[in-house]
């Protein structure tokens, strides 16, 4: 068996374009979940807004990259207020109902055969990277080494990528220090009580649906550079996926969903490149190669699973929490 | 909750060391339900809350007089909590008026009923646990520049504030004796200490108004008589204060009027001592025929007779 290359394979998910819209999506959770207690189950929705949003405004209407950019946060930021409106004064379960459901309206939307023309149905659209790969200032070439060698393109790609991630998580670290951050984490743990000091609980929870839901639109951007943009990949099983990096790495952590991402990629592709190089040994001749491309989410859950029951506040969180878990 | 009007509780009621002062002389003419307060803070007319065929609240006008300690007592159900969540915003009534500090409250959210300074507590604690004690405190303030999203991105416009602040909850925190724990989560407090959490968070935005809803409820005799003397303590900072209790010791001791309240009307109010006797009072807590011989039950015949004699033996 190949063992380098399946190391290699692995260690190119670390610093993927993928990874790091992941890790920006779960970041979004972090805030909605982790931070304000919202149960978003939508986030795949707010990917699908920025991916389309971008793709969209630059095919389309032949936008520069900003104002695709800026198509997509207004996409998301209207989408936020539509879910919040009716929902954020009820309790938190029914905004998980409507989130879901929203997500996918949103999905079938842009799979429906009436707007073929604009989003492109089932097939979905491709071709807006040319735009992107204009603002390119790196000369053609290859850089780095070894599993993180690459093109000027893709070198482009995750340096704008990891750079959002890192601006993102520094907003996010620094915010929820602030009074602001301090009011957020009261609503979780129980907005009447902080409805009673004076604080405008709908207002925040508005703005924190806002800013993480824009931190998904802009993970839905990054996720369609390196690839087409297909309403399939905007399943409810996206948000799932989120939602295990986000408690992998820690719930109301900053480090947790950048770094959950990564380790949720690189196992996903280690199994991967594992399970089919296992099954053309022969080494498991009950099971087909298709067979064995599924068994990877198996294993991955497993993976999770176990790190879930052994440290349940996530990789980054604060074990004394777990302590008072009611 | 027991209805405690029939207060058989076995441990010893806190012996007050020194007498609270009395505020006297707060009302015009008869202490009667509704009757006119000299300087009234809270004045509540025609509100009334159904739900469905219940009517839990129905008050004519009653009037919370300022600068005094004012209890709000009567058997459960009688819908004080009720009519704590619409005074706050917590709840919508189907109908009516009221006024704090001669300004309209109907139809206010809770959030800006806070602002104006009227400020409550819960009858089952909300502390926000996973906050450390600190926190809990900070969030009281009022009026944070730090709280406005975009400003929080710019620490150096909100530091000096939140140093200040720091320091005021320290001082809130050393005299509710909670200063050594201001750095543990809240959920590690015990519930007395929640209470008193709660109570010194209220204080942080500096109330003119503090309705405590139960604030005994669960709380140790031994921490009882702390609790009591930091209520005092506001009437002494210039607060007034309305409470919900059904500790009929707690309120004798501390309240400078009571306000009682039977199936969501006020049916008398009064000077503590006074009107214990009044019969709308016994009759609320006793039912109507607790003088007449049913016959059935001897036993709840005594615990009557003898709650009632408890009742007037305090007057002593």
């Amino acid at each position: 068996m190949d063992w380098g290359a399946i190391f290699n394979n692995a260690a190119v998910e670390l610093i993927s374009p993928t990874t790091a819209a992941y890790a920006l999506a779960a970041l979004g959770l972090a805030v909605h979940f982790g931070y304000t207690g919202l149960l978003n189950f939508g986030q795949a929705g707010f990917m699908a807004l920025g991916a389309y949003g971008y793709a969209i405004s630059i095919l389309t209407f032949g936008f520069p990259v900003w104002g695709a950019f800026l198509v997509g946060v207004g996409a998301s930021v209207l989408f936020a207020l539509i879910l919040g409106i009716p929902t954020l004064r009820l309790r938190a379960d029914y905004l998980a109902i409507v989130t879901i459901a929203a997500a996918e309206i949103v999905r079938l939307l842009f799979t429906t055969n009436t707007f073929a023309s604009v989003t492109g149905s089932a097939n979905g659209l491709s071709g807006y990277k040319n735009e992107f790969a204009a603002l390119n200032p790196l000369a053609d070439g290859s850089y780095g080494s070894g599993p993180f060698e690459n093109n000027a393109y893709d070198t482009w790609l995750r340096i704008v990528a990891w750079s959002i991630v890192i601006i993102a998580a520094l907003l996010v670290w620094q915010i929820m220090r602030s009074p602001w951050g301090r009011v957020i984490k009261g609503i979780r743990e129980d907005e009447d009580a902080v409805r009673a000091l004076g604080k405008n609980v709908y207002a925040y929870k508005m703005q924190s649906l806002i800013l993480g839901g824009v931190f998904g639109t802009i993970a839905g951007m990054i996720f369609a550079l390196p690839r087409a943009v297909v309403p399939s990949n905007y399943q409810t099983t996206l948000t799932f996926f989120i939602y295990a990096i986000l408690l992998l790495g820690g719930a109301a952590t900053v480090l947790g969903p950048i770094i959950g991402s990564m380790i949720f990629w690189v196992l996903l592709s280690f199994f991967s490149g594992f399970m089919a190089r296992a099954v053309e040994a022969g080494w498991l001749p009950f099971m087909t190669s298709i067979q064995a491309g599924q068994l990877r989410f198996v294993l991955v859950g497993v993976a999770i699973m176990l790190i879930v029951i052994f440290r349940p506040q996530g990789i980054f969180g604060n074990k004394k929490e777990l302590a008072f878990v009611r | 909750m027991s209805d405690n009007a029939v207060p058989a509780a076995p441990l010893e009621p806190p012996v007050p060391i020194t007498k609270p002062v009395k505020a006297t002389g707060l009302h015009i003419g008869e202490p009667a339900p509704g009757c006119a307060k000299v300087d009234p803070i809270l004045v509540v007319d025609n509100v009334r809350r159904t739900f469905g065929g219940l009517t839990a609240v129905d008050v004519d006008h009653v009037e919370v007089p300022r600068g005094a300690i004012t209890a709000l007592i009567g058997p459960n159900g009688a819908g004080k909590t009720t009519l704590f969540n619409l005074l706050t915003g917590f709840d919508k009534p189907d109908d009516g008026k009221w006024t704090f500090n001669g300004r309209s409250l109907a139809g206010v959210p809770a959030y800006r009923v806070a602002r104006m300074g009227q400020i409550r507590t819960f009858q089952l604690t909300k502390a926000l646990g996973l906050l450390t004690v600190m926190d809990n405190m900070l969030l009281g303030a009022k009026g944070q520049t730090g709280e406005n999203m975009f400003r929080a991105l710019m620490p150096f416009l909100w530091r000096n504030e939140e140093e200040q602040n720091r320091a005021k909850a320290l001082d809130l925190l050393t005299r509710f004796k909670l200063d050594t724990k201001k750095d543990d989560y809240a959920a590690s407090l015990s519930g007395g200490q929640r209470k008193l959490l709660e109570m010194a968070r209220a204080l942080m935005s500096d109330p003119t108004l503090v309705m405590l809803d139960e604030p005994m409820a669960g709380v140790n005799p031994a921490l009882t008589q702390s609790l009591l003397d930091h209520i005092l303590n506001l009437k002494a900072q210039g607060m007034s204060v309305l409470f919900v209790e059904h500790d009929m010791h707690m309120v004798r001791h501390i309240a400078d009027w009571v306000i009682v309240m039977a199936e969501g009307k006020v049916v008398a109010e009064g000077d503590p001592h006074e009107v214990m006797k009044n019969p709308a009072v016994i009759d609320a807590y006793l039912g109507q025929h607790h003088d007449e011989d049913i016959g059935e039950d001897p036993d709840a015949e005594i615990v009557h007779v003898s709650a009632v004699k408890e009742l007037l033996d305090d007057e002593r």
